[in-house]
């Protein structure tokens, strides 16, 4: 069998494990109740708006700040959805013995592995990419606020779930399934509180402090990749409003849009993580 | 002579060669840790075979055969499959494997699992053929239920489903019959035959030796990661021996006896050896002889060390060669 064809197979077999397994029911549950929270709130700030209690300027920064919250609770939503389908999905299988007469057919190791990572991709980012359109178009209707630059942000949310997937999908070659999920949702929560620390040691002028949310941010690019979204979903006026560049230990809103060179390195690191993987499902004992 | 020549007449030499085993591996070794797993192993299955693997828990057995489908990495040794080397996957497009931890898919249903294993090995196979393969383990009833919801004999009988279903022509069954009831096991028992006249090659890896001796030509012991002794059932069990119950046994008829073989006597019991190249006829013509000799036969058994027996001769031989006596190899 040609290794696409394998891609395809197992990542067609992933998602319906999802959709089986009733992880998809699950989501589209929570995200249901998020949009009616959020569509509720929103209304409520559109109305005071409406009594003239906000500025036009208050009122884009409400909305920004409250959009990047929701948006914070899908990607966390996204993470801990993939995270702990990842597990199972892998070491769950080569654990339990599925993966057994799965692996004896002819196909190559890394290619399974790729058709597993890549169902994780499609549901992933079919995930933040759908529910984050459907917000969008909550927050359009109920406050009339439209994102600078929606697709950006949406692709920012996604590669970070793709991120966060990558490095589930690395444990998942070496620890249990369990611990491969903890300690991936509890890197990613990690890496934000140290770029929300980093941020206000930015906003103290503090080098020392200001670091550790750089360290983290090239560790694990979950929250890098989280500021770049937040940056293209709130207005630019906001940071302005909010009061300058000083806003850094502000944890949902976003001083800068990323740089080219650290998008790259996600990029790199994503190749990285994945060829760690490969390289440790390849060599494992079943 | 010009290479284009040439290619033909490399392809006549090729085509005429006789096929390559369906199994064969020299020197594998494989160590967990502190512990030898697989120590040098080296075996062959023809096309068409039926070999059984034999040996105590921890002898190895289930290593040999995950380092022969790729699923564990030998630290040494080489191994092919139907021709091809065994780290190649596409050596593995034409084989069958039930593992020892059978577990598939949960949320998918019987022929779902059976059309993923059709997809992964690349065969195309009918969609009547596949639910052939289901009924054939007793499943055609249950093709559209859920994996799991079915029991551990249910999900063994899916596995052998799984390694008939892409046309192997080697199939590795490792204790096909742990999880199944005693109908089960002959069912397993009449597949294993089939396979063999359709000249499909089986390893058979089953601590039921009384299965391993009905359905195997050729039989490999394990021990502690090494072969302990492997051949055909008639070069394991050796000759076959009769137990004859006798009254009045005079010295000529003893004489008689002799002559035929080794003669052991427990009172009225006596066992002899039969000849290597006997072709059927040595146990009629010494009772006749013995009858016109004056002996009264009261019972005449065919006897033949079973293959339990032997097979625990062998692994104490080995116990004794471990504490440095030597032993059979």
């Amino acid at each position: 069998m040609t290794s696409a064809r394998t891609v395809v197979t197992i990542a067609a077999l992933t998602l319906r494990e999802a959709v089986r397994r009733r992880v998809v029911l699950a989501l589209v549950g929570l995200t249901v109740v998020l949009l009616l929270v959020s569509g509720w709130g929103f209304s409520r700030l559109a109305a005071e708006s409406g009594t003239s209690t906000l500025t036009s300027g208050q009122t884009r920064l409400t909305a920004s700040i409250v959009l990047n919250l929701v948006m914070f609770g899908f990607s966390l939503i996204a993470a801990l959805g993939t995270a702990f389908l990842a597990g199972p999905t892998l070491a769950g299988e080569t654990e339990s013995g599925i993966a057994l007469a799965v692996l004896a057919r002819p196909i190559r190791r890394s290619a399974f592995l790729a058709g597993k990572w890549l169902g994780l991709v499609v549901f992933g980012c079919g995930f933040v990419v759908l529910a984050g359109l459907a917000q969008l178009v909550v927050v359009q209707v109920t406050m009339d606020y439209w994102p600078p630059q929606p697709a950006v942000a949406l692709v920012h949310l996604a590669a970070q779930t793709i991120v966060l997937l990558t490095l589930a999908v690395l444990l998942s070659t070496a620890i249990s399934p369990m611990a491969s999920g903890v300690v991936a949702v509890g890197l990613f929560g990690a890496t934000w509180i140290a770029g929300v620390v980093g941020g206000i040691g930015a906003s103290l002028d503090n080098d020392a402090v200001a670091r550790v949310g750089i360290i983290s941010r090239m560790v694990l690019p979950t929250d890098g990749l989280w500021r770049g979204a937040m940056h293209a979903f709130q207005d630019p006026s906001a940071i302005v409003e909010f009061g300058g560049p000083e806003v850094g230990g502000f944890p949902f809103l976003s001083t800068a849009p990323l740089t080219t060179a650290y998008l790259l390195w996600a990029v790199a690191w994503v190749m990285l993580a994945w060829a760690l993987a490969a390289n440790s499902f390849v060599r494992k004992d079943l | 002579m010009t290479a284009a020549a040439e290619a033909p007449a490399v392809a006549d030499l090729v085509a005429g060669l006789p096929p390559a085993p369906a199994i064969w591996c020299s020197g594998l070794r494989k160590r967990y840790g502190r512990h030898q797993a697989v120590d040098g192993i080296s075996l062959e299955v023809q096309r068409g075979d039926v070999v059984g693997l034999l040996g105590p828990n921890g002898a190895g057995k289930t290593t040999v055969i995950k380092m022969l489908l790729g699923l564990v990495r030998p630290d040494a040794g080489e191994a092919m499959l139907l021709g091809r080397p065994a780290a190649d996957p596409s050596a593995r497009s034409r084989v069958g494997y039930l593992p020892e931890l059978f577990r598939y898919q949960p949320w998918l249903n019987a022929a779902e699992v059976l059309a993923l294993h059709v997809r992964l090995s690349g065969i195309h196979v009918p969609g009547r053929d596949q639910r052939e393969r289901l009924a054939l383990v007793g499943l055609a009833d249950r093709a559209g239920d859920r994996v799991g919801g079915f029991s551990k004999g249910m999900q063994q009988r899916l596995g052998l489903a799984v390694a008939l279903v892409a046309g192997p022509e080697l199939v590795v069954l490792d204790e096909p019959t742990s999880a199944l009831d005693p109908v089960g096991r002959v069912d397993v028992r009449d597949i294993v035959l089939a396979l063999k006249a359709q000249g499909v090659a089986v390893l058979l890896n089953s601590h039921l030796i009384g299965e391993v001796e009905r359905v195997c030509d050729r039989v490999v012991i394990l021990d502690r990661g090494r072969v302990a002794a492997s051949g055909t059932l008639a070069e394991l069990l050796g000759q076959r021996e009769v137990r004859l119950h006798l009254g009045d046994v005079s010295p000529e008829a003893e004489a008689r006896l002799a002559a035929t073989g080794a003669v052991e006597r427990a009172r009225e019991w006596f066992t002899v050896a039969l000849p290597p190249d006997d072709d059927g006829t040595a146990v009629p013509d010494l009772v006749r002889d013995l009858v016109a000799l004056g002996a009264r036969v009261h019972a005449v058994e065919p006897a033949r060390i079973s293959l339990e027996e032997r097979l625990l001769g062998i692994l104490r031989a080995g116990d004794a060669a471990s504490n440095g006596h030597g032993g059979p190899r």
